[in-house]
């Protein structure tokens, strides 16, 4: 009993860590496309953010400059991606395809020139990561069998930036469906002309929201490379942009759906390390790549429309271009 | 704004708009060398002496661009009636899989001249069969089908890796390889090949897929502009509802131009596995698949445009690893960097130089007329 407590403690613990660049990013993609730019470039993102951020935090020590480099990387890829899409109406998954291989290539060009390791950065200290924090009341809670160990494995003993993730799923939620700002932001993604008829500039909104999404990609590279690691490996962020894409698609644009889908596909990718080799009774082996590639076809199945069905923005992928 | 703008003349829509959206690329590539403190020019001339500047040079330039002949067709056929294929890196994969599968079962018994069509066809079908569920999905469900394509590409990498691991693996080995396949399914190296009529060239990889891409980018033009197919093709992809009103069945449409599409990419696996490796291993294709993007970008997907945009990728590729010798600071992901530019620049910003362009056009077109009239 004891045991299974603890194992499973141990797995959701890892659930957490795994979903939260999963979070940031997918809460970056409601933003950016609810207001009706699509955005594959979450994946090349999180790698800029987690690049910059490791980058800083070797040169400088400190994981809070990190953060606001890192940041202010990925709002700079916004700025692109949102100048290339909305100024210039290119092509939004060109774009985002774009931005991914031109990261993919300058971390790795940038991390030999800079730093001469073969594309990594050098390990950092722990003092400059972000490390994790003990919440109060943790042993005065010991005693209490279960909920002690659920609160000191669960719920506390994890970084800020974990923290961050969850309160950016409220957050955007509040946003999107408490202020005028998420109306208008919703509205746009639906019915560009309606809002521009209202005497509300489409591209200023627009622009807003992929920046919103460049702050919350650059925490969750931060994360990847500064909290999760202690260094940057080149294409570290191995896909998870694009986790998080499914994720989004499987949350149906919604911010706490969104969440709990990463949930999922984190549980996956957690229990997948514990699976490898272990014989399940009845089953047998299960193949890690089946589980490994179980968040891309549970996504695949729910797009098919067998699972409900996932309706995106209206205007989606589409630039506005004002009647004249 | 009354003013009406004269269309650009046809050379500079596809020739002027191309070289202006090279070189703000290639501009952008060369800050990024001058700030990490090499020599962008000294850069530049390494690289295409490392890319055409001997025969064996040379022979690498043109067997990368075959790769990106086969995935940059398959991206522009689907551009034509407006579907965003992302998957060409999983459907060649599979390609590969398929002409693996086919040359590892009779590799034994057949000679190679009867093997050569029938893993081409291995490789079609198998690049045709992982791009039908998106195609289908797409076409009958309303999937968006950049989402489902990506989605196969991940798919497909983890279905590579169990196979590999567990199917191919030759037993008791280590490494997740077939093994390898007998000579007579080899493909002839052009090396190899010029031997036979007495000229001699250095070895290299290129094999006798260059010019079955070659043949391949042919039928695809005359496919695309010479058939009914192709004008449906067109048709959907310039309007669905003007083509639905014509008659037009979008959803067939959609289905056999990403059937092709997916077959073109699958046979990346023909080069690669049948002409190189001579084995199935884990991923041989090596972002192929997104480079064709670049390159039918690039080619305005016109075959013949795909085909010179190919031969720049090829060069971008064999000329970087060049330039990693001679200047140990740039590594050859500045290759993946500048083709990641060349997507922005000629794809997401492709207009951004065209107003500019008209306006200097409309100038010397209004001084033309006012010296006609003086």
């Amino acid at each position: 009993m004891e045991e299974i407590l603890t194992i499973t403690l141990s797995t959701l613990a890892a659930t957490i860590r795994v979903s939260t660049p999963l979070i940031l990013a997918a809460m970056a993609g409601i933003f950016s496309e609810r207001s009706g730019v699509i955005d594959i470039s979450l994946e090349g993102k999180l790698l800029a953010g987690a690049f910059i951020a490791a980058s800083t935090a070797a040169v400088t020590g400190s994981p809070w400059l990190a953060l606001a480099a890192a940041i202010a990387a990925t709002m700079s890829l916004s700025m692109l991606h949102g100048f290339a899409t909305i100024t210039h109406k290119g092509n939004q998954v060109v774009s985002g395809v774009a931005i991914n291989i031109i990261v993919s290539g300058l971390t790795v060009v940038l991390g030999i020139a800079w730093f001469h390791r073969a594309g990594q950065t050098p390990a950092l200290q722990n003092d400059a990561r972000f490390m994790p924090i003990e919440m109060p009341g943790v042993e005065l809670l010991s005693n209490i069998p279960i909920l002690g160990d659920v609160y000191a494995k669960l719920i506390s003993g994890h970084n800020i930036l974990v923290y961050m993730a969850f309160l950016s799923v409220f957050v955007t939620y509040w946003i999107l469906f408490k202020t005028r700002f998420g109306l208008r932001l919703r509205a746009v993604g639906e019915n560009p002309s309606a809002v521009d008829t209202a005497g509300i500039s489409v591209a200023f909104l627009r622009y807003r929201a992929v920046l919103i999404g460049g702050i919350l990609t650059g925490i969750g590279g931060t994360y990847i490379s500064i909290a999760q690691n202690a260094s940057f490996i080149r294409d570290m962020s191995a896909g998870q942009g694009y986790i998080a894409l499914a994720a989004m698609i499987f949350g149906k644009w919604k911010p706490v759906p969104a969440m709990f889908a990463c949930f999922l596909f984190g549980f996956l990718d957690a229990i997948s390390i514990r699976l490898q080799g272990v014989f399940l009774p009845l089953i047998g082996e299960v193949p890690v790549q089946l589980i490994q590639a179980t968040p891309y076809i549970l996504t695949v199945v729910l797009l098919a429309g067998f699972a409900g069905k996932a309706i995106a923005p209206k205007a989606i992928g589409v630039p506005y271009v004002k009647e004249r | 704004m009354s003013q009406a703008k004269k269309p650009l003349p046809l050379w500079a829509d596809i020739i002027l708009i191309p070289i202006i959206n090279i070189l703000m690329a290639l501009t952008v590539a060369g800050i990024i060398i001058y700030l990490i403190g090499e020599n962008p020019f000294e850069a530049m001339k390494i690289m295409i002496y490392g890319a055409f500047g001997y025969d064996e040079a040379i022979g690498y330039t043109l067997y990368y661009a075959t790769n990106f002949i086969f995935t940059g067709l398959a991206v522009a056929i689907a551009f034509h009636a407006a579907l965003f294929n992302i998957g060409g890196e999983g459907q060649a994969y599979i390609g590969g899989l398929g002409v693996a599968i086919l040359l590892l079962a009779l590799d034994q018994y057949l000679p190679f001249w009867v093997l050569l069509p029938l893993a081409i066809l291995a490789s079609m079908i198998f690049g045709a069969l992982w791009a039908a569920i998106p195609a289908y999905l797409q076409a009958y469900r309303g999937s968006h089908i950049v989402i489902t394509t990506i989605m196969f590409n991940f798919i497909a990498a983890n279905l590579m890796v169990y196979l590999l691991v567990n199917v191919f693996i030759v037993p008791g080995s280590m490494i997740p390889e077939s093994r390898t396949f007998a000579d007579n399914a080899w493909l002839p190296f052009m090396h190899e090949m010029f031997g036979w009529v007495g000229i001699n060239i250095s070895s290299s990889p290129l094999n006798l897929s260059f010019a079955i891409a070659i043949i391949v980018s042919i039928l695809i033009w005359i496919f695309i502009w010479h058939t009914r197919w192709g004008y449906a093709i067109r048709a959907v992809g310039f309007s669905e509802s003007a083509a639905h009103y014509a008659g037009i069945s979008n959803k067939k449409i959609i289905m056999m131009t990403m059937l092709i599409s997916g077959a073109l990419a699958g046979m990346t696996g023909i080069n690669e596995i049948m002409g190189v490796q001579h084995k199935l291993l884990l991923d041989f294709v090596a972002g192929y698949g997104f480079t064709g993007i670049a390159v039918a970008l690039m080619g305005r997907n016109h075959p013949v445009g795909i085909i010179l945009a190919s031969i720049l990728f090829g060069a971008l590729y064999q000329g970087g690893a060049e330039l990693t010798f001679d200047m140990p600071n740039i590594s050859r992901e500045m290759v993946t960097a500048i083709q990641g530019l060349i997507i922005l620049f000629s794809g997401a910003l492709a207009y951004m130089s065209r107003p500019w362009l008209e306006k200097l056009f409309g100038l010397f077109g209004s001084i033309n007329k006012k010296i006609e009239v003086g």
